[in-house]
């Protein structure tokens, strides 16, 4: 199965799919938030994409209206073949479905990219935080947030040489 | 938290079940990492893991580095067997780059791999042994994991975060010492794995406390994107060195051992035979190096790989490489790349989305321990606590790369 027939065969049943790349032999697109269960479950029963490699997400914030980038990485073990699914969201309200239908796997890494991005997983039977501890109010990985966290009181910076 | 599995009996004023509290320091969960279980009498009714106690932010970091100052960040994920994180990372930057890598050190890079996995698997085999109460097998393998270290420390000078390596290749060529140590490991370690075995595999004991425990079907292991040992156990031979192979996985011949339930002894025998596989690889790169010039020990790529010194001293090229290298000054192109390798846990993956500069616009770590650690809920319910402990030392979850 070539990228070239995953492409034509998705294409056919889901032809709103745009942004189609091919970068170092990974065939990649994007889907609309609303179709992108139907996508994941046609990959999953028909295209035999039924191994979730990665589920994670990016954030751009100079793409007004869909900051936020869910990206699946999905693996056919029996063709020996992979895929990149991206969903656009606005960070206004980053609604995307919860692939935990699908995928038991997804649930970790859907909190994980809660967590992080503050993706609103529909459909998640427990959305909340992993990693980070339960009373932050932020979403550390995006980018308006610095690498030190501005919200901590006990640093002094005279010590630091920043004073 | 806990107050979902609590589970009153109709009409009783006081709960029937006792709510116990397994770490985050606890001696059977080797790492940080805790897990709120209710049990009745000695049977698991559930558990709520609860992770993040060593999480440290690798992904923020990451987005401020250049590339090379990358690599000490990955050691620390899985930092059993911190070379095969290393040298993941290298590949995808060198994929992402398009640099050819010589013959060499491909199979040099095999060889440092098989030995990192040589040693996770001797932690991994070994404590599932010390949580069923033997002790002893523990103190013979770490022997030979010190020897390990010592080939790790000839190299590149440290032993468990090893930053080994770099953009390119290696930063100096195998010195005497380390092929000499090299060839004692290969040779002595196979008579201290089969006394290991025999105290172990066919023991009493030690087989009714593991076969039955924790075991998992094939289906809900791939769902549940368990890769690595933990999915072999339960029949499915997936291993990215065969599927996806790297630095010239495919000129060695090795066979994937495969278990049937997927319980606390099939992993513990898939481990084993990895071992077996692995010291086999290793012989065979040996043999190879032989038909290879020995004085090649990176590939030429002046823009990452810093020139030798003398050059830098002589010649105007190499002082201004030197220079831009250090100073981070090497603009990476842009594009997505999406890399993976085998490591001891399962398919460690590198999501790299570079925007042209001089760090990774966003890093994410595919950490095969954070994703088949949620399955351990559904792994332990049901069965005796005894059984939940060995159950979680035979999944192998390492604290660093569960929370990165």
């Amino acid at each position: 199965m070539t990228n070239e027939e995953i492409k034509k065969s998705l294409s056919e049943k889901f032809p709103m799919l745009a942004d189609w790349d091919e970068q170092y032999g990974l065939l990649s697109f994007r889907s609309g938030a609303d179709k992108g269960l139907e996508v994941l479950q046609y990959l999953f029963h028909n295209l035999g994409f039924q191994f979730l490699t990665d589920l994670t997400a990016v954030h751009y914030p100079e793409k007004a209206g869909e900051e936020l980038c869910v990206v699946y990485h999905l693996h056919n073990l029996v063709e020996n073949v992979r895929i990149k699914m991206k969903i656009f969201v606005p960070v206004a309200k980053p609604d995307v479905f919860s692939a935990t239908s699908v995928f038991a796997g997804a649930n970790w890494m859907e909190r994980e990219t809660y967590d992080f991005f503050g993706v609103n997983f529909v459909g998640h039977p427990d959305l909340k935080r992993i990693l980070n501890v339960d009373d932050m109010d932020y979403f550390p990985m995006r980018k308006e947030y610095p690498m030190e966290d501005p919200t901590r009181t006990d640093k002094d910076d005279e010590m630091f040489g920043r004073g | 938290m806990t107050e979902q599995h609590i589970k009153l009996a109709e009409e009783s004023l006081e709960k029937q079940t006792t709510t116990i509290n397994v770490g985050p320091t606890h001696p059977a969960t080797h790492g940080v990492f805790q897990n709120i279980m209710e049990i009745d009498g000695e049977r698991v009714l559930s558990t709520v893991p609860t992770i993040g106690y060593i999480h440290r932010a690798f992904e923020k970091i990451a987005e401020r580095r250049p590339y090379y100052q990358i690599t000490p960040l990955t050691d620390r994920l899985n930092y059993c067997s911190a070379p095969i994180n290393n040298i993941g990372w290298h590949l995808t930057i060198e994929k992402l780059v398009g640099i050819d890598i010589p013959k060499r050190v491909q199979y040099l890079r095999v060889i440092i791999m098989e030995l990192a996995r040589i040693a996770d698997h001797l932690v991994c085999n070994s404590v599932i042994a010390v949580d069923t109460g033997a002790l002893t097998p523990f103190t013979y393998v770490f022997q030979w994991r010190e020897k390990i270290y010592e080939i790790y420390e000839e190299i590149c000078g440290s032993r468990l975060t090893t930053n080994i390596g770099r953009i390119g290749g290696f930063e100096r060529n195998f010195s005497e010492v380390a092929w000499k140590k090299i060839h004692d490991f290969v040779e002595g370690f196979p008579k201290m794995l089969e006394e290991f075995e025999a105290l172990l595999t066919r023991n009493r004991i030690f087989m009714d406390r593991c076969i039955g425990a924790g075991p998992i079907s094939a289906e809900r292991a791939l769902n549940y994107s368990f890769t690595g040992p933990n999915l072999r156990a339960s029949g499915v031979d997936y291993d990215v060195r065969v599927h996806s192979p790297y630095s010239s996985y495919d000129d060695f011949e090795f066979s994937i051992p495969v278990g049937a339930t997927g319980d606390v002894y099939d992993r513990y025998l898939v481990r084993n035979k990895e071992m077996w596989e692995s010291v086999s690889i290793i012989n065979q790169a040996l043999g190879k190096l032989k038909d290879h010039d020995p004085s090649v020990y990176h590939a030429d790529a002046p823009d990452f790989y810093l020139p030798e010194k003398a050059a830098v001293y002589t010649k105007m090229e190499a002082l201004i490489y030197h220079f831009k290298i250090i100073m981070g000054e090497t603009d990476l192109p842009a594009g997505e790349v999406y890399h993976s390798v085998e490591g001891a846990n399962g398919e460690v993956g590198y999501y790299l989305i570079s925007d042209g500069g001089r760090s990774p616009y966003r890093l994410h770590f595919r950490r095969p321990c954070f994703i088949y650690y949620q399955a351990f809920p559904e792994l332990v319910s049901g069965g005796l606590l005894s059984d939940a402990i060995v159950t979680l030392s035979s999944l192998n979850v390492i604290a660093g790369e569960l929370d990165a």
